[in-house]
């Protein structure tokens, strides 16, 4: 909503500069978004009288004039304009003034031409910051020439009436009153606590006969048109706006057309109400029918477009066809021409919603539709209408008929609200008066009396007690209302047992020098086939959205993997040597398709790396994170092959006791060229979940060992194919109760090894909490660990 | 006698002072102080002195003795400090080269800057909720007040599961609020932080997947003041000690009175600069107090309880926050830029 500064000035008299009413008018609840300054650049451009044209002495296409700006001396300026004449009276910017040119400020000086010397320059309106829609009579190229007899010397801006300030708003949807320049000033008038003054109605109605003989309306849906008023006017004179007139609207953004349609916009600014305005002889039969639309019924609208309407949808039509989309833009076949003998002014009131719903399915969002699907108050009709034929008046266009056709089933009565001081009071944290309450009310037009509200009917956003502690707080002041901190019963800040497991998984992963990737949680469908899932696969069931922003967004993730490989993927294409990353995210897991209950959201932790890394260097960053959560013992690593998208000889599925957790390994080089990844990437993807359920932070101390362990080196040879965690788990075994720890220090091929076979060395600790341990009681477990590992394993002792 | 001996002291420190390692440093220990050094030599030979002598020249050997220990002690100690000295300059190195070290992973700045809020509101007795992000319509919008004809819930804002109806993902953080009313007795201090989503086109201010955090205080007898200290500190806690804050009314369907909460900016302390569009305010976040219908709604009595909620956009606080100029790096995840903070 864009607010004439000079316009508002008509309804209230604000004694404070634009600033101030900004700050003030922004904290009772009007939000300023900004403030264009009319013609402010502009300066020192006076008028002035052609006296004298001659030609250049030395260029064809120049003149030399002489202009007579009020002054005891003429000005000679050298122009290329071909406009002129003399007597002529011009915009003359002075030496010293600024102007634009080219969208640029510029300073005019003292210049010569091709010789001759030239003290200033004669002005375009463009020169000046407009254009030709706010002075039509303006040339369409060349100097501004006025129109009538002006004193010589004057200030062209005043002249002109250039200057303004024009404040634009942010309104908010509960305040469709404030979508004019009456509903800003009522606000104006109460925030600076000074009179509005509403604008005097007066119509004369000096033309022949009654609108009622003219026209007759019936309203067929009085649900989706609560109100329609018609007003004739005859002998209509199409001609342009005056001046004054024709600045408002652009100041508002709104082009002026000629008089007529200029006056419906004009009184859809200041009254927030949309008019519209028909030839008469387009009615037939004068009969005017507010109804349904018919499916496929069709109208050509005042944009010249075709449009095929629904029976959803509200048109005004006469007895054979659609005149207008109501509430939207009128029909071409009704639109007022040169030629209009007469004219009806229609003032009606439609359902919010509706006309909502009908631009939009129109693909056609008017000024007038943006402000009825706000929901008009049904009552604002009148007034406009009157306010209409007023300025018909006014202008000497037209010729007002007595009376008007008002078709309004259910009128509108204001309502009363029930409230009391202390609700408000205790609700705001203020203690203001009934008789405070009651002068606060007042200044937005609500009569209390510190038990009821009477609401008046422009302000349906009012219902509740709720609603008017608002009121009473926008004109206290919220800045005024004590700020305190809440007493009540203490409660304590604390993080649940899940958000403190994912802190400590995000604490780890950071310290292991990961960084954190965010990624979408909606991709292609085409993700599945990408990473080779298999077509019976369960991810493949996954949440398709119905309007989505194109099929790259249109699944919801049921797998993490994609957005993880594009993030590696945007790092090796951009050169980064290394990337380690890591994402805790959610997958959407549907029971059921479509959807009848809410997915199971789970979160994952999926981890990808390239650079200085293997294998190993992946999976040892999950074991740390196993450490952390005190998982590290029950967790196990197995040989896994069956994941499409991974390398089928480097990856191990992650488990606690037969559930699985996860998985990590090697992506698959198939898979990696696909996401234009030329390095061995690692991933891993670990359900956070599981991790929380697993997860032990119980720790206890354990005696500091007083006594010597005893160690033992062996190395064994065994098949390639033997894996260490088969020897490991043999060991255990076989370790006995004094085993403590055992080490993987080698794992060796080659020379004295035979081919196929490797040779396998750990470090095997025992220890006694009680004595110092003897060969004997070593050499036992020691025995039987080897013979298991030769059974089972077809190891034998390396010599 | 008396002679001799000071003749050994001058001796003595004469050849300390010019000792220059510790070699020497023995022999003289050797040559006066040994079994068969002079010194010894004389102490040994006192049995042929007289009577009265005998205790005189005794104490004067005894002090020459102590005297020269000293001086051998000292000497020792300066020679060893001098030969550490040079060792040390030997190991010189250039400690502008860099360190080695494994480095640190970084945390997104999106996680950041919810982490920095999280401890904020923690330390106000706050815990921290979660909801769905696939969400009911209901909670979404019905449970908030938001009726059925609401240009909020329009295909073109929201995105629908199953076409428009029961199921979206939700477009605020709000429906939390409702499902913790619905679960929890008050008192309640909750924010929720999460991803929402709107049908928005992604570009460098917009993402169609974005983080919100919502607030919600129910109690007895919360008023607008408490929304106001209680915002205000967060505000402080978040901008610095110095920041300061107004309250715009706005519009909410699910508050009355509703507000918009601006703080002073923090690049410019208030006088207006870039980050503030000249305004010396920063937009930080929406809130009021919980509409009485929200609060029926989920089974709480608005005549007994009241309280008040918020809610903010996340990513414009981290792109102001670290001057981030485009929203779609924050979804890339390009080390070069993770890194940075």
């Amino acid at each position: 909503m864009n607010l004439p500064m000079r316009w508002l000035s008509d309804y209230v008299n604000i004694k404070a500069d634009t600033q101030d009413f900004i700050d003030k008018i922004t904290l009772s609840g009007s939000k300023v978004e900004s403030v264009n300054y009319l013609a402010k650049e502009v300066s020192n451009v006076v008028t002035g009288k052609v006296v004298e044209i001659e030609q250049h002495p030395d260029a064809d296409k120049l003149v030399v004039t002489k202009i007579d700006v009020g002054g005891e001396e003429n000005l000679q300026i050298v122009t290329g304009a071909t406009n002129l004449y003399v007597g002529a009276i011009v915009p003359v910017a002075l030496v010293g003034a600024t102007v634009y040119h080219d969208g640029e400020i510029v300073k005019i000086k003292k210049g010569k031409l091709r010789g001759v010397e030239s003290f200033g320059m004669m002005c375009s309106v463009e020169e000046m910051g407009f254009t030709r829609n706010d002075y039509p009579e303006a040339p369409e190229y060349g100097i501004y020439i006025f129109q009538e007899e002006v004193a010589l010397g004057e200030d062209v801006k005043k002249l002109l009436e250039m200057e303004d300030e024009v404040v634009e708003f942010e309104i908010t949807s509960n305040r469709p009153d404030c979508f004019s320049v009456l509903g800003l000033a009522r606000e104006a008038a109460a925030t600076y606590r000074v009179p509005f003054k509403y604008p005097e109605i007066k119509v004369e109605e000096k033309g022949e006969g009654k609108t009622e003989d003219l026209v007759q309306v019936e309203i067929k849906n009085s649900e989706l048109c609560p109100r329609y008023i018609a007003r004739a006017v005859k002998n209509v004179k199409i001609g342009p706006s005056p001046l004054w007139l024709r600045h408002r609207l652009t100041a508002a953004g709104i082009r002026p057309i000629n008089n007529i349609v200029d006056i419906t916009n004009y009184v859809m600014l200041e009254m927030g109400q949309p008019m519209h305005a028909f030839d008469i002889d387009c009615i037939e039969k004068g009969k005017i029918v507010v109804r349904n639309a018919e499916d496929g019924e069709k109208i050509t609208t005042l944009d010249g477009v075709e449009r095929v309407l629904d029976s959803s949808m509200l048109v005004i039509a006469d007895e054979n066809k659609a005149v207008a989309v109501a509430g939207v833009m009128g029909g071409e076949n009704s639109k007022i021409t040169e030629n209009a003998r007469a004219i009806i002014f229609e003032s009606a009131n439609f359902n919010g919603p509706n006309v909502r719903i009908t631009a939009k399915k129109l693909g056609l969002r008017t000024d007038a539709s943006s402000k009825y699907e706000k929901g008009l108050d049904p009552n604002a009709a009148f007034d406009a209408v009157n306010r209409a034929v007023q300025l018909v008046e006014m202008l000497g266009c037209g010729e007002v008929c007595k009376g008007m056709v008002d078709s309004y089933p259910n009128k509108r009565e204001s309502w009363s609200v029930e409230y009391s001081s202390e609700g408000i009071n205790n609700l705001l944290g203020t203690k203001l008066s009934d008789e405070e309450m009651i002068e606060l009310f007042d200044l937005i037009e609500v009569k209390a009396d510190g038990k009821k509200a009477i609401i008046p009917t422009f302000r349906p956003d009012l219902l509740t007690e709720a609603d008017l502690s608002e009121e009473i707080a926008r004109f206290y002041g919220y800045d005024n209302i004590e700020t305190t901190l809440a007493a009540g019963t203490p409660t304590v800040g604390k993080k649940s047992y899940s958000q403190i497991v994912e802190d400590k998984i995000m604490d780890t992963m950071i310290s292991l020098g990961l960084s954190e990737a965010k990624c979408f949680s909606f991709e292609s469908p085409k993700v599945f086939d990408k990473l080779n899932i298999p077509s019976d696969s369960k991810y493949r069931n996954a949440i398709t959205i119905s309007n989505p922003l194109g099929e790259d967004f249109s699944v919801m993730r049921t797998i993490t993997l994609n957005g993880m490989l594009n993030s590696i993927s945007t790092n090796y294409n951009r050169r980064n040597e290394s990337a380690y990353l890591f994402e805790m995210g959610k997958v959407y897991i549907p029971k059921n398709l479509p959807l009848t209950e809410l997915p199971k959201e789970e979160n994952v932790l999926t981890i990808g790396m390239y650079g200085d890394i293997d294998f190993y260097g992946i999976k040892g960053v999950t074991e740390e994170l196993f450490e952390v959560l005190g998982m590290k013992d029950v967790v196990e690593y197995s040989p896994k092959k069956d994941i499409p998208f991974m390398h089928p000889g480097r990856l191990a599925e992650i488990s606690v006791k037969g559930d699985s957790l996860g998985y990590v390994g090697e992506l698959h080089p198939t898979i990696a060229e696909r996401y234009n990844i030329d390095t061995k990437a690692y991933i891993a993807v670990i359900s956070i979940d599981k991790l929380c359920g697993y997860a032990n932070f119980e720790r206890k101390y354990k005696a500091l060992p007083k006594f010597p362990a005893m160690t033992r080196d062996i190395a064994v040879i065994v098949k390639d194919e033997v894996i260490v965690k088969d020897i490991e788990d043999i060991i255990k075994e076989k370790g006995g109760k004094l085993l403590e720890t055992i080490q993987l220090f080698d794992v060796f091929k080659g020379k004295q090894i035979p081919e196929g076979y490797k040779s396998v060395a750990y470090n095997i600790s025992f220890r006694a909490s009680d004595r110092t341990l003897t060969d004997e009681e070593v050499n036992a477990p020691m025995k039987k660990i080897l013979k298991e590992l030769e059974e089972k394993l077809e190891a034998k002792l390396r010599g | 006698m008396k002679d001799r001996l000071s003749q050994i002291r001058d001796l003595a420190v004469k050849r300390l002072s010019e000792a220059n390692d510790l070699k020497v440093l023995d022999e003289i220990r050797v040559e006066v102080l040994g079994k068969k050094g002079e010194l010894t030599q004389i102490l040994k030979g006192m049995g042929g002195l007289s009577k009265e002598e005998r205790p005189i020249i005794g104490q004067l050997a005894n002090e020459v003795r102590s005297e020269i220990e000293a001086m051998l002690e000292k000497t020792k100690k300066d020679l060893a400090r001098k030969a550490q000295e040079i060792r040390l300059k030997a190991e010189t190195i250039d400690v502008t080269m860099p360190g080695k070290v494994r480095e640190l992973g970084h945390k997104h700045p999106m996680t950041q800057v919810i982490d920095e809020i999280k401890n904020i509101f923690i330390g106000m007795g706050y815990e921290i909720a979660e909801g769905p992000e696939v969400e009911k319509a209901y909670y979404n919008f019905e449970a908030l007040n938001i009726p059925k004809e609401h240009p909020a819930r329009d295909e073109q804002d929201t995105f629908y599961i199953n076409g428009v109806g029961d199921f979206l993902l939700r477009t605020q953080t709000s429906p939390v609020q409702v499902r913790v009313m619905e679960n929890k007795k008050p008192p309640i201090r909750v924010i929720a932080p999460g991803r929402v989503y709107r049908s928005d086109e992604v570009d460098a201010t917009h993402s169609p997947i974005f983080h919100q955090l919502e607030g919600l205080v129910i109690d007895k007898g919360i008023t607008m003041g408490d929304l106001k200290g209680a915002l205000a500190e967060f505000a402080k806690g978040l901008f610095g000690e110095d920041t300061k804050v107004r309250f715009r009314p706005h519009h909410f369907p699910f508050t009355e009175p509703s507000a918009e909460m601006d703080a002073s900016c923090f690049a410019c302390g208030g006088k207006g600069c870039r980050v503030c569009k000249d305004s010396g305010w920063i937009e930080v976040l929406g809130c009021g107090m919980v509409h009485p219908k929200v609060l029926e709604m989920c089974g709480i009595d608005p005549k007994v309880y009241s309280g008040f909620a918020f809610g903010m956009g996340l990513e414009r606080v981290a792109m102001q926050k670290y001057a981030i100029s485009d929203l779609r790096l924050l979804f890339e995840n390009d080390s070069k830029f993770l890194k940075q903070f």
